[in-house]
């Protein structure tokens, strides 16, 4: 009780100290308002963008996982694209073994002629797949059906289109069951699947026009199709072990010796998140440099203005003593006075922040941005910190002086 | 004058109701007697200049009782200040005893001091030593900002301590806005508020002039007329013919300690000032009879004689 009064009084006393000296003060605390501002509006800025980026990705898919033939480094003349294509048998196999994956589909992209009517193009991009294509894309149809696992072994001459193409060929919207030359065989259209447009980050720009057929019907073109495998983890967590499994799996198929270098590539969007979120780490790591600096610099000035402080009022100190405050409480005092100072500092460069911040919202990739709690505990604690640690040398010079001296002092 | 007078007499009126300390004190205004509220013994005080050792105080011994009023005198350099300064606990001897209520302030620590200082001194400074940035209430009220005992109703205490001193309508001023004398009234307001058991002053009436110098004076006398016990440092015999004992020193000892009406110097000097009169009075007899007991006015008036 008796310590909040008096805590309550120094208070009172410094802030009235600090309101006689307004504009000193402030220039004082400069270092502490920029360095407080800049922590506030960077972290919040990291945060919005950190937040957008992983929204970018999950849009893409957190559990997706690739599975493509990459020629190992420095190795080119040891293989030929033809021994590290992936083929049809390992990715029947692959699910089996890979207990991590939930569901997979080869993906074989070739361009071929298009048909429909009039219409002829030259070169369009018709992507063979599997049913669970649908699944993994997140791509339902808007009209007639899916692809069927029927299709598939049936080798189907049917395909799907987005209605992209659907305008590129001005087709009826309503076309399911319309015929379409692909590469001069005929295709029934069974359904049209929606469009997915694809962030700008990973190159998806407008939406292109699409044409999916079944990957057995695939195959039977392209007896040895290059090809990549999209395929899904039972949850997010699981890639570095849906890594390993395929790994495993696909050396092992390949009679891969121990010391030859995989002949095929894994990798997760999840893997590429952690890559960022490492990246935004090391950014908060090169901020609290920033944030350390400033601080520094704000509490040196801190020091020099309580130096200042102290010699201006030594007389003060001298009288004050003279009628009985205790060395403790001159202590208390200038300590009080300079943290008070940090505190207010550190209370404007929080609202400059917040209103950069606030700004910064009207921009489209960084609306995510706020200020989080650490992020304001920090402020307020690192100015409170500065101003105990810079405040204490002059507090203890001014509970130091000897009140006869300090009364003569002129 | 007159309102202060009566304000006074108004707070004499209500110190019957105050702390032990001051209804003992009043019970004993006239004749002092019981405890000595300052004892020392063999107080010596060495500074050291350099590698030169200057003996400030050569062996105090020096007992003041409760309701005292006493003049300490001597000429620059004979120790005074320091004296004093001990006194007010501001400064330690270097040797020697100096218990203050029964109190060893010489056994103490300075945290220990300051609580002495805070609770049981109050200190009038010559050059007032008022803190410009608060008003009069603030100024006055500030000791108790350092105390226990006053943390509620601090504000309050400061206000009857400043009526007591006849500044009550002068309370929300700062020092800027004051009179020199109005300064020195604040500042003994400040001195008085934590009802210490001594009043130390130094060369109170030192800044200021002499008329202004007895309102002062009048202030002090009335004090001790409530009561209070008063410690006064001066070098004008005009002042010190006010307290009832005069010590004298010189090169930090004792030379003499006697009540002010057997003091042979203050009363060789009262007589001059009186001769002083008769001539001035048989000069001129159109001139108004000079009143002897303000010497000071005598010979001032004499000096202006052609």
């Amino acid at each position: 009780m008796i310590i909040f009064r008096l805590l309550y009084q120094t208070v009172v006393l410094a802030l009235g100290q600090i309101w006689a000296n307004k504009f000193r003060a402030l220039l004082t605390t400069l270092g502490i308002i920029i360095g407080v501002a800049a922590v506030v509006t960077v972290v919040a800025a990291t945060g919005g963008l950190e937040k957008f980026v992983l929204k970018e990705f999950a849009s893409v898919g957190a559990n997706k996982v690739w599975i493509f033939p990459r020629m190992p480094p420095k190795q080119r003349d040891r293989y030929s694209w033809r021994q590290l294509r992936i083929t049809p048998k390992e990715a029947d196999g692959m699910l089996d073994r890979c207990p991590s994956l939930s569901r997979l589909t080869p993906v074989l992209e070739m361009s071929t002629s298009g048909q429909v009517g009039d219409i002829y193009k030259p070169v369009v991009g018709v992507q063979a797949v599997r049913p669970a294509w649908h699944d993994i894309e997140e791509r339902s149809v808007l009209q007639g059906r899916q692809i069927s696992s029927i299709d598939d072994e049936q080798r189907s001459p049917v395909c799907i289109i987005n209605d992209k193409a659907i305008a590129e060929f001005q087709l009826d919207t309503n076309c399911v069951g319309q015929t379409m030359l692909l590469g001069g065989r005929a295709f029934k259209i069974v359904g049209v699947v929606e469009t997915k447009t694809v962030s700008p980050m990973f190159g998806g720009d407008e939406a292109r026009s699409e044409i999916f057929i079944p990957f057995g019907t695939g195959l039977s073109q392209r007896p040895e199709p290059r090809m990549y495998i999209i395929a899904q983890t039972k949850s997010p967590e699981l890639h570095e072990d849906a890594k390993a499994e395929v790994g495993f799996y696909l050396r092992r198929a390949r009679g891969l010796k121990p010391d030859e270098p995989d002949t095929f590539g894994v990798e997760a969007i999840e893997q590429i998140i952690s890559g960022f979120k490492k990246v935004a780490a090391g950014l908060s790591v090169f901020l609290a440099g920033i944030v350390a600096i400033s601080l520094l610099v704000g509490g040196i000035g801190i020091m020099n203005i309580m130096l200042v402080s102290v010699s201006e009022r030594t007389r003060e100190i001298g009288l004050r003593k003279a009628v009985g405050a205790k060395p403790a409480i001159i202590l208390l005092q200038f300590l009080v006075e300079a943290v008070t100072l940090c505190l207010l500092g550190g209370a404007i460069g929080l609202l400059i922040g917040y209103s950069a911040v606030i700004a910064m919202k009207f921009s489209a990739s960084l609306s995510g941005a706020t200020v989080p709690m650490w992020a304001i505990g920090l402020s307020v604690g690192f100015s409170a910190g500065t101003g105990l640690l810079f405040g204490m040398f002059p507090a203890i010079k001014a509970a130091r002086l000897d009140p006869i001296e300090a009364l003569r002092h002129e | 004058m007159s309102h202060q007078s009566s304000s006074l007499n108004g707070d004499t009126h209500r110190a019957s109701a105050a702390p032990a300390r001051e209804s003992d004190a009043g019970a004993g205004r006239t004749n002092p007697t019981g405890k000595p509220v300052i004892r020392i013994r063999g107080l010596t005080k060495v500074y050291r200049i350099g590698t030169e050792k200057v003996h400030a105080l050569r062996g105090i011994d020096l007992d003041v009782m409760r309701n005292e009023y006493v003049a300490i005198m001597g000429a620059s350099g004979s120790g005074k200040s320091t004296l004093m300064n001990i006194l007010g606990c501001l400064d330690r001897a270097t040797k020697g005893a100096y218990e203050l209520n029964g109190k060893p302030t010489h056994k103490m620590g300075a945290t220990s001091l300051a609580k002495v200082r805070n609770e049981e001194i109050g200190f009038v400074f010559q050059s007032f030593e008022l803190l410009p940035r608060l008003n009069a209430i603030e100024n006055v009220a500030m000791p108790l900002l350092y105390s226990p005992r006053y943390w509620w109703g601090a504000t309050r205490r400061a206000k009857q301590t400043l009526q007591r001193v006849g500044l009550g309508d002068r309370m929300k001023h700062r020092p800027n806005q004051l009179s020199g004398g109005q300064r020195q009234r604040v500042a003994i307001a400040r001195a008085l508020v934590g009802t210490p058991s001594i009043l130390l002053a130094d060369e109170p009436t030192g800044n200021l002039d002499s008329k202004t110098s007895e309102e002062i004076i009048e202030l002090f006398r009335q004090l001790h007329a409530e009561g209070q016990t008063i410690i006064i440092v001066t070098h004008e015999e005009d002042i010190a013919g006010y307290a009832g004992r005069i010590v004298r020193l010189r090169d930090g000892m004792i030379v003499s300690d006697h009540p002010t009406s057997e003091d042979p110097i203050h009363q060789a000097y009262l007589q001059r000032a009186a001769e002083t009169a008769a001539t001035l009075a048989h000069h001129s007899p159109t001139t108004p009879a000079v009143d002897a007991t303000a010497p000071a006015a005598v010979i001032a008036a004499a000096e202006e004689m052609p």
